[in-house]
C-alpha cells in the first residue's frame, strides 16, 4: 500500500478514536444537566469521565497534527476553509474544559450552574459541528484551482451536512448515556438506560437516514456495507440496553460510531476534500500529502507510539472501572 | 486593519495568553512531583499537605494552558494556512509528534494522578506525576523544534515546483542549534515562575499567618526561593550561549536587541539608548564597552554587525524592502526582560536571606515583594517571546517566507475580527475567573490530610471528585 494510503487510513483511524471517545464524553456533558436531577447526582454523571475526558480529547490534536504533517494541503485548505464553525468549535471546547474542571472548585449553586450550562452547550455545539464538518468534507465544498475555499459560512449549512450534525448529535447522545449507565449504579444507571434507549430510537432515524444519503451519493459498492454494519451494530447495541447488558450496548454504540466515521472516510477517499465547483480542484491523497520522506517517519512514530498511548489509555480506563453512585461522591 | 494585521495580533495575544499559563504547568508540574517524592520517601506529613495544595493550584493553572493551546493548532490552518501549506511538510511532523508522544502522556497520566490517590499503590501514583512532568518538557521540546525552524531552517529542499519548503533531514530539524540551546533557556525559565511562584505563596503565608503551618511553609519558601535563583543563574547563561547562536544565525535580530546601527568591533552594550520616534537613529545612548563583542561572539574584539550594514546585504540577497524589525519593541523587550528576569532572582535571594536560621520575616515590605514575585518572571517570560518573534520579522521562516505571504488567503477581516473579539472575550473572562480561584485556594492554606490507602469497599466516597 502507498504511504498516502497508508496515513489516509491513519489520520481515519485518529478520526475514529476521536469521536468514539469524545463522542460519549460530549453525550455525558449533554446528559448532565438531565439525568442528574440534584447537584450529587449531576456530580455522579460527570465523574464518569473525570479521569479519562482529557486524554481524549488529545485525540483531535493529534489528529489535527497529523494531518498538518501528512496532508499539509488538506489542514490549510480545511481549516483556513470552515474558519467560523472551527472557531465556535474552539470557544465550545475551551467552556467545556474549564468548566469541568472548575465547576466543583466552589460550593456555590450560582456558580455550578453557570458552568453547567458551559458543559451542556459546550458539548453540545461540537457535537453538532464535527458531524456538519465531517459531512462537508465528503460532500464537497466550493474548492477553487488554487485549493482555496470559495464558499461562505451559509454554503456549510446544507441540508445534507445539518442531517450530519444531527445524527453525530443523536448518536452521541445514546453513547454517552450509555456510557453513563455502564458506570453508575443506583436512580441515575436507571434513568440514563432508558434516556439511551430513547434517543436511541430517534439516532436509528437520523442516523439511518443520514447513512442512506450518504451511500446513494457515493460509490455505493464501497460504502454500503459500512453503512448496513453501522446500522446492524446500533440496533444490536440498543437490543442489548434493552436487557441492561451495559457493557454490551456500550460497545455497540462504539462500534457503530466507528463504522460510521469509516463509511465518511470511505466515500471521501481517493480525495481528502473534494471540490463542488471542478472534480480537477479536488485534494487528493496525491495532489494534498507530505513527502514520502516525511511520511515514513512519521508511519514509523506512530507504529512505536500509537499502540503505546492505547496500552497506557486502556490502562487509565482500567484503573477507574468501578461503578459509582451517589455514595461515592464526597462531600 | 487589514487581514494580515489581524491575524498577527490575534497570533501574538493568543500566544502571550497561552504563554502565561505554560512555564508555571512546566515547573510545577516537576516540582510538585519533587513534594511527592519527598512525602513518600520520608513520610512527613508536611509533604504530603504540600503536594496536595500546590497539586490544586497547578491543577487550576494546567486547565487554562491545554485549552489555550488548542487554538494555537488551530490557528495555523485558520489564519495562516499559505504558511502551513509552505512549511507543512517540515513543521506537521513535530507537532503531530508533539500531540503523539507528550499530549498523551500528560493528559491521560494527570487524569490518573488527579483521581486515583486513593487508587493506585503509593508509588505508582507517584510514578504517574513524574510521567506527566516528563510530557510537558517533551512538549517543549517538540514545539520548541518546529519554532526553531522558523528562526533557522535546517534540513530542507526547496521544491519550486509546489512552491514550498521540503524536509530532508528530520535530525537536522530536532537538533537545530536553535532548539539545543532555546530549551534548556526555556525550561530554566519556566522554572522561574514555577519556584517564584511556591515562594510568593509561601512568604505571604509565613507573614500573614505565622502560626498555621509555618514549617510546612518554610520548607516550600526555601524549595521556590532556591529554584528561582538556580534557574535565573540557568537562564542567564543559556540566553548568554543562545546570544552568540543568534547573532550567528539571526543577526539582525542581535543587532534589533542592541539598536546597533552600524557594525562595531569592538562592539558596546547599550545600557540605554534613546532613538528617534520612528527608531531608525539613535540620539543619546550608555554603553558598556567591548560587552556585546563577547555576549555575541565569545570574543571582547569580535565584530557585530549592524542593522545597516545587514539591510543592505538582505536588499542584495533577497532584492528590494526593509528587513529589520521593528526595533523599539525589540530593543526595549529585550532589556525588559533581562531587568524582570534579574529583579525576580534578586527579590528570591533577599527571601531566603529573611528566613535564615530559623528568622521569621515579619516586614510587610516581603509581603508586596512576595506579591509581585510571581509576575516578574511571567513577564520576563513574555517580553522574551515577544522579542523571539518580532525580531524574526519581516520573515515568518527566516529568509524563506515573508509573513505578508503566509496569511490565509481566503479568509476574510470579518472572520479575523470575530474571532479575535471572540477570543479576547473568552480568555479575558477566563482570567478574572482563574485568578479569583488561585486566590481562593491560596488563601485558604493548606489542606488537611487523612493518610491514604487505596480503598476496597465500593461504597467508600472517591477521594477526589469534581
Amino acid at each position: 500500500m502507498e504511504l498516502t494510503t497508508i496515513w489516509f487510513c491513519a489520520i481515519a483511524f485518529l478520526w475514529v478514536g476521536y469521536l468514539v471517545l469524545e463522542g460519549f464524553d460530549f453525550g455525558v456533558g449533554i446528559w448532565m444537566a438531565i439525568l442528574g436531577r440534584n447537584d450529587n447526582e449531576r456530580r455522579v454523571v460527570l465523574n464518569t469521565i473525570g479521569p479519562v475526558w482529557d486524554g481524549n480529547e488529545v485525540w483531535v490534536i493529534v489528529a489535527g497534527g497529523a494531518m498538518f504533517a501528512a496532508f499539509p494541503e488538506w489542514y490549510a485548505t480545511l481549516f483556513s476553509g470552515f474558519y467560523l464553525p472551527l472557531f465556535a468549535i474552539l470557544v465550545a471546547l475551551i467552556l467545556r474544559a474549564t468548566a469541568l474542571e472548575y465547576r466543583g472548585k466552589r460550593d456555590d449553586p450560582a456558580w455550578r450552574r453557570r458552568w453547567d450550562w458551559c458543559i451542556v452547550g459546550g458539548s453540545l455545539v461540537p457535537a453538532v459541528l464535527w458531524g456538519v464538518a465531517l459531512a462537508n468534507i465528503v460532500r464537497g465544498v466550493p474548492i477553487d484551482a488554487d485549493h482555496e475555499y470559495v464558499g461562505t459560512l451559509f454554503d456549510l449549512l446544507n441540508p445534507y451536512a445539518l442531517l450530519g450534525g444531527l445524527a453525530t448529535l443523536t448518536l452521541f447522545m445514546t453513547h454517552g448515556a450509555v456510557f453513563i449507565a455502564l458506570k453508575t449504579t443506583g436512580d441515575v444507571r436507571a434513568r440514563a438506560n432508558r434516556a439511551g434507549i430513547r434517543v436511541g430510537a430517534l439516532a436509528v432515524l437520523v442516523g439511518g437516514a443520514f447513512m442512506a444519503w450518504t451511500v446513494v451519493d457515493s460509490d455505493a459498492a464501497r460504502t454500503a456495507p459500512f453503512a448496513v454494519a453501522a446500522a446492524v451494530a446500533l440496533v444490536l447495541g440498543l437490543l442489548a440496553a434493552m436487557r441492561e447488558r451495559d457493557g454490551w450496548a456500550f460497545a455497540g454504540t462504539a462500534v457503530t460510531i466507528g463504522l460510521v466515521v469509516v463509511m465518511l472516510f470511505v466515500a471521501l477517499f481517493p480525495d481528502v476534500m473534494t471540490s463542488s465547483l471542478d472534480s480537477a480542484y479536488s485534494l487528493t491523497t496525491d495532489n494534498a500529502s507530505a513527502t514520502p520522506y516525511t511520511l515514513r517517519i512519521m508511519t514509523w512514530s506512530a507504529v512505536v507510539f500509537v499502540p503505546l498511548v492505547l496500552l497506557y489509555q486502556g490502562w487509565s480506563y482500567w484503573v477507574f472501572r468501578k461503578r459509582i453512585g451517589t455514595e461515592n461522591i464526597p462531600a | 486593519m487589514e487581514v494580515l494585521d489581524l491575524a498577527r495580533l490575534q497570533f501574538g495575544a493568543t500566544t502571550v495568553y497561552h504563554y502565561l499559563f505554560v512555564p508555571l504547568t512546566i515547573s510545577l508540574a516537576c516540582l510538585v512531583a519533587g513534594l511527592q517524592t519527598a512525602w513518600v520517601r520520608t513520610d512527613h506529613e508536611r509533604y504530603l499537605k504540600l503536594t496536595k495544595f500546590f497539586g490544586k493550584l497547578f491543577l487550576i493553572n494546567f486547565a487554562m494552558g491545554i485549552v489555550t493551546g488548542i487554538v494555537q493548532e488551530f490557528q495555523f490552518g485558520m489564519n495562516w494556512s499559505d504558511y502551513s501549506r509552505f512549511v507543512g511538510d517540515i513543521f506537521g511532523a513535530p507537532l503531530a509528534l508533539e500531540g503523539l508522544l507528550a499530549f498523551f502522556l500528560e493528559s491521560t497520566f494527570l487524569g490518573l494522578w488527579i483521581f486515583g490517590w486513593d487508587r493506585l499503590p503509593k508509588r505508582i501514583h507517584l510514578a504517574c506525576i513524574w510521567i506527566a512532568a516528563i510530557g510537558t518538557v517533551l512538549s517543549a521540546y517538540f514545539i520548541l523544534a518546529a519554532n526553531s525552524f522558523m528562526q533557522n531552517p535546517v534540513g530542507y529542499t526547496i521544491d519550486e515546483q509546489r512552491g514550498r519548503a521540503e524536509l530532508t533531514d528530520f535530525v537536522a530539524v530536532l537538533t537545530n542549534k536553535v532548539v539545543l540551546i532555546t530549551l534548556p533557556h526555556t525550561i530554566f525559565a519556566a522554572f522561574m515562575v514555577g519556584g517564584a511562584f511556591i515562594a510568593a505563596v509561601a512568604m505571604w503565608h509565613l507573614v500573614r499567618r505565622p502560626d498555621v503551618d509555618s514549617d510546612a511553609f518554610r520548607t516550600a519558601l526555601k524549595v521556590g526561593a532556591i529554584t528561582v535563583i538556580v534557574a535565573g543563574i540557568g537562564t542567564a547563561v543559556t540566553g548568554d550561549t543562545q546570544g552568540k547562536v543568534m547573532t550567528e544565525v539571526q543577526p539582525m535580530k542581535m543587532a534589533a536587541a542592541e539598536a546597533l546601527y552600524e557594525d562595531e568591533q569592538p562592539a558596546s552594550f547599550s545600557v540605554l539608548t534613546i532613538g528617534t520616534l520612528d527608531g531608525s537613529e539613535e540620539v543619546y545612548s550608555i554603553k558598556l564597552p567591548h560587552l556585546l563583542s563577547f555576549l555575541g561572539t565569545g570574543d571582547l574584539n569580535g565584530e557585530v554587525r549592524g542593522i545597516n550594514s545587514l539591510q543592505r546585504e538582505y536588499e542584495q540577497a533577497y532584492g528590494p524592502g526593509d528587513y529589520s524589525p521593528n526595533i523599539p519593541v525589540t530593543y526595549w523587550t529585550f532589556r525588559a526582560m533581562i531587568t524582570a528576569g534579574g529583579l525576580a532572582a534578586l527579590i528570591a535571594a533577599i527571601m531566603l536571606w529573611s528566613i535564615r536560621r530559623g528568622r521569621t520575616p515579619t516586614s510587610r515590605w516581603l509581603v508586596w515583594s512576595a506579591i509581585a514575585l510571581p509576575f516578574l518572571p511571567i513577564a520576563a517570560n513574555a517580553f522574551g517571546w515577544i522579542f523571539t518573534e518580532m525580531g524574526r520579522q519581516p520573515w515568518l521562516v527566516f529568509g524563506l517566507l515573508p509573513t505578508a505571504s503566509g496569511v490565509s488567503p481566503g479568509t476574510t477581516g470579518a472572520e479575523v475580527t470575530t474571532s479575535l473579539i471572540g477570543f479576547s472575550l473568552v480568555y479575558t473572562v477566563l482570567a478574572v475567573i482563574e485568578i479569583r480561584l488561585l486566590l481562593t485556594y491560596i488563601r485558604e492554606g493548606l489542606p488537611d490530610v487523612t493518610p491514604v490507602e487505596p480503598a476496597d469497599g465500593d461504597d467508600a466516597p472517591m477521594t477526589f471528585a469534581y
